[in-house]
C-alpha cells in the first residue's frame, strides 16, 4: 500500500501519503507519485500519518522530491509526524529546509 | 513443431517394444532399447538421454525402481520419465508419480496422444535447459560484480581509514558493518598542533555508500595537514560532496578541532545524534546537530558555523553514529539516546567507553551482534602530552635567495586564510621543512595579533574569563565584518642552502601600534599586545618590535651541518 497521492487546492496542491516504513523499498513509488502527478503542482505536502518509521534513504527520496520542486524555491510540508519521525528530522535539521508540522 | 529426441525405452515384452520404438521412430526420434530395468540404468548413464519411457511392471529393478534410481542419480537437468502401464487404479499412478515419474501412457498406445505428450515434455524440458544456463550466466556475472567491488572497496579503504588514528588519547570502534554501511572515522593533527577528528555516515550501503569516503578523506587530511582551520576543511568538503554526490546522497557529519594549549573545542554536527562533552565535574554538555549533512547545501549556503567551549585536561568528548542509539534490542525496542545518557551519569567518565559498549552488547544480547557500531572517544590531555604527529617530506638541497611581500587588505582578512599559502610557499625550502611547526606558529601569532589587535584593536584582556571568551570571538566577528580599511603584511625575507640560512619574518598591520618594550618589562598596562607575542618569547624566539609597534619581526636562523 505503502504510497498514495491526493490533489487539493484546485490541483495547485499535491498530497503524498506516505504508510507502512518509509524506506528505500518504496523508493520506486514514491517517486512515481510526483513524476506522474497528474497536475505540475506548486505545493507539496508529504503526509506522514501513517507512517511509523523512516530512515536515511527516506530523507534521501525527500531531497530528491525538493529537487524536483524547484531546489531552493520548493514549498514542500512535512505534516503528520509522529515522535520518533520527527526525531530523525530533527537531528538532520531538515526544517531547514521544509516546513515541519 | 515437433521437436526430435534421444529417447530411451525400457519394456520387457518383445513385441510391445518393437512397437513403440517403430512408433518414436516414425515421429523422427533416435530410440535406445532397454529389455530390463538394469540395462535401461546401464544404457541411461551411456547416452543421456532427454526422455524415457518406462514400462511399470517389469521384472526387479522394475519402472518405478528405476525411475527412482534415475532421479536419485540426475545432477540439475530435466529427463521427463513417462511410465507405459495398463495400470488403472489411483494407488499404482500415484505411486509412479511419487517414484519420479512425471505421466503416464496406457496400453494399447494411441499414437496422437503419444506424440501430443512427448512434444509437451520436450518443450518442457527444453526451457529448463534455457533457464538453467540464464541462471548460470547471472551467476558467473554477479562473481565479478562481486570482486570488483571487492577490490574497489579495498581502494577506498586505504585512502579512507589510512589516518592517524593510533593516538594514545582517541578510542574508538568502528565494526565491519558500519565501515560497509559508510562510517567514515577520521582523525589529523594540524602544524600546530591541534587535533582534528571528523566522525562521518554516509546514506546508503555497501560500496556506493563508502565510495564518498574518498574525497571527503583526502580533503580532509590534506587541509588540516596544511594548516586550514576546521571551517574551511568542512566547506570545502561540503561543496565537493555537494559537487559529485547525486541528489539524496549525502553525509552525515560531526568535526572537531581540539587546541589542547588553549584548552578550546570547536565542534561541528550536521546530523548525527548529539555527542557529549564530559567534563571532570560530570557535568554532560551537548554537542547538538545544528547543521544540514554535508553534501546537501550548495557552496554558497554552506553555514560553517562552529560551537566553541572550553575544556580542561581530563575531560572526554563521546561521538557515535546512528548504530549505537538505533541498536535493537528483544521485541524490537531501541538502545535509545536517554539509556545513554543514563549510563554517562552514572558511570564513571575513565569507564564510560567500555560501559557503553558492555550495555549495547547485553542491550542486543540474543538478537544477533551489534554489528553496527561507530563510538569514539577523545580525552583532553595536557599540550606537552599530546603526542600528534606532523607529517615530514622529503629533503632536497638548493641554494635559494628571494624576497616575498604579501598583503591583504580590509576585504581579504574577513575571507582569506594567508597561513596555509605561506606555509606551503616556506615547505618549499629544504632547510625549513623541519620547522614547519615551529614556522606555522610564528606566523600564525604575529598574524593574529596583527588582525587582532593591531586592526581590530581588540583587548586580549577579555580572553581571561569563560564568558569573556565567547564575547571576544563575537566582537572578533563582528569588527571583522564591519571592516572597511585594514592592512597586514607579510615580508618574508630568505637566504640560504641546505647548510643553513637566515629567513626573516616581518609582519606588519595598519594599526596605531604598541609600546613594546614597555609592555614586556610590565610597565605598561597595554593589553593590545596579547598573549601570543610572550608565548613566543617563552618558546626563544626573539622578537623585534620597533616604534611605533605596528610591525613586529622575527628572524629564523639554522644550521644543519
Amino acid at each position: 500500500m505503502g504510497i498514495t497521492t491526493d490533489v487539493a487546492a484546485g490541483g495547485n496542491e499535491l498530497v503524498i501519503k506516505v504508510a507502512g516504513r518509509f524506506d528505500f523499498s518504496v523508493h520506486q513509488e514514491f517517486r512515481q507519485a510526483y513524476e506522474r502527478a497528474p497536475v505540475r503542482a506548486q505545493r507539496y505536502v508529504v503526509d506522514m500519518g501513517g507512517a511509523d518509521y523512516l530512515d536515511s534513504s527516506a530523507l534521501g527520496m525527500l531531497l530528491l522530491l525538493r529537487d524536483h520542486a524547484g531546489g531552493d524555491d520548493a514549498d514542500i510540508t512535512i505534516a503528520n509526524s509522529n515522535a520518533d519521525v520527527r526525531r530523525i528530522l530533527t537531528i538532520s535539521n531538515f526544517d531547514q529546509l521544509f516546513s515541519i508540522e | 513443431m515437433d521437436r526430435s529426441a534421444t529417447i530411451l525405452i525400457a519394456e520387457d515384452n518383445a513385441s510391445d517394444r518393437l512397437l513403440l520404438s517403430a512408433l518414436l521412430r516414425r515421429l523422427g526420434h533416435r530410440v535406445i532399447e532397454a529389455e530390463d530395468g538394469a540395462q535401461a540404468l546401464q544404457l541411461f548413464d551411456a547416452v543421456t538421454p532427454q526422455l524415457v519411457l518406462l514400462d511399470a511392471l517389469m521384472p526387479p529393478p522394475d519402472g518405478f525402481e528405476v525411475a527412482r534410481r534415475i532421479r536419485a542419480r540426475s545432477d540439475e537437468s530435466f529427463v521427463p520419465i513417462i511410465f507405459l502401464t495398463s495400470l488403472q487404479d489411483p494407488e499404482s499412478l500415484a505411486a509412479g508419480l511419487a517414484a519420479g515419474g512425471d505421466d503416464f501412457l496406457s496400453k494399447p498406445y494411441n499414437a496422437t496422444v503419444l506424440r501430443a505428450k512427448l512434444n509437451a515434455f520436450l518443450r518442457m524440458a527444453e526451457m529448463h535447459q534455457t533457464l538453467q544456463q540464464q541462471r548460470d550466466e547471472i551467476a558467473r556475472h554477479n562473481r565479478y560484480l562481486l570482486n570488483e567491488q571487492e577490490v574497489a572497496k579495498r581502494v577506498v579503504d586505504k585512502v579512507a581509514h589510512s589516518g592517524a588514528l593510533q593516538l594514545p588519547n582517541v578510542r574508538y570502534v568502528l565494526s565491519p558493518l558500519a565501515l560497509f554501511n559508510g562510517d567514515v572515522v577520521l582523525a589529523a593533527t594540524g602544524p600546530l598542533g591541534n587535533l582534528h577528528l571528523l566522525v562521518g555516515d554516509f546514506t546508503g550501503h555497501g560500496l556506493a555508500a563508502a565510495i564518498g569516503a574518498m574525497p571527503l578523506a583526502q580533503i580532509f587530511y590534506g587541509m588540516v595537514g596544511k594548516g586550514f582551520h576546521l571551517r574551511e576543511v568542512l566547506r570545502e568538503i561540503n561543496a565537493r560532496l555537494h559537487d559529485i554526490l547525486p541528489a539524496g546522497v549525502f553525509c552525515c557529519a560531526t568535526a572537531l578541532s581540539i587546541d589542547f594549549a588553549d584548552g578550546l573545542v570547536e565542534v561541528w554536527n550536521g546530523g548525527l545524534p548529539d555527542g557529549l562533552l564530559c567534563r571532570g565535574d560530570g557535568l554532560l554538555v551537548p554537542l547538538v546537530s545544528r547543521h544540514l549533512p554535508l553534501g546537501i547545501r550548495s557552496a554558497r549556503q554552506f553555514n560553517d558555523a562552529v560551537e566553541r567551549l572550553q575544556v580542561a585536561p581530563g575531560d572526554r568528548l563521546l561521538l557515535w553514529s546512528d548504530g549505537l542509539p538505533e541498536a535493537a534490542g528483544a521485541g524490537g525496542a531501541r538502545f535509545g539516546e536517554q539509556r545513554l545518557l543514563e549510563i554517562c551519569g552514572e558511570t564513571p567518565v575513565a569507564e564510560r567507553f567500555d560501559v557503553i559498549l558492555d550495555a549495547v552488547h547485553r542491550f542486543v544480547g540474543g538478537e544477533g551482534q551489534v554489528d553496527d557500531l561507530t563510538l569514539v572517544e577523545v580525552t583532553v590531555v595536557p599540550r606537552a602530552e599530546f603526542a600528534g604527529a606532523v607529517p615530514g617530506r622529503i629533503a632536497d638541497a638548493a641554494a635559494q635567495k628571494w624576497h616575498l611581500v604579501f598583503a591583504l587588505e580590509a576585504e581579504s582578512l574577513r575571507s582569506v586564510n594567508p597561513l596555509p599559502l605561506l606555509l606551503h610557499f616556506l615547505m618549499e625550502v629544504p632547510g625549513l621543512r623541519s620547522r614547519s611547526g615551529q614556522l606555522y606558529t610564528v606566523l600564525a601569532e604575529l598574524y593574529a595579533n596583527a588582525v587582532e589587535h593591531g586592526v581590530l584593536r581588540l583587548d586580549s584582556a577579555l580572553k581571561r574569563t569563560a564568558v569573556g571568551f565567547a564575547r571576544y570571538y563575537r566582537e572578533r566577528e563582528r569588527r571583522l565584518q564591519r571592516l572597511t580599511e585594514g592592512q597586514v603584511r607579510f615580508e618574508l625575507d630568505y637566504h640560504g642552502d641546505h647548510n643553513g640560512g637566515v629567513l626573516c619574518i616581518k609582519v606588519a598591520d595598519s594599526g596605531a601600534g604598541f609600546d613594546f618594550e614597555a609592555w614586556r618589562d610590565g610597565s605598561t598596562p597595554d593589553h593590545y599586545a596579547g598573549r601570543g607575542l610572550a608565548l613566543l618569547e617563552r618558546l626563544g624566539i626573539r622578537l623585534s618590535v620597533p616604534l611605533p609597534g605596528n610591525c613586529v619581526i622575527v628572524e629564523f636562523r639554522w644550521n644543519d651541518v
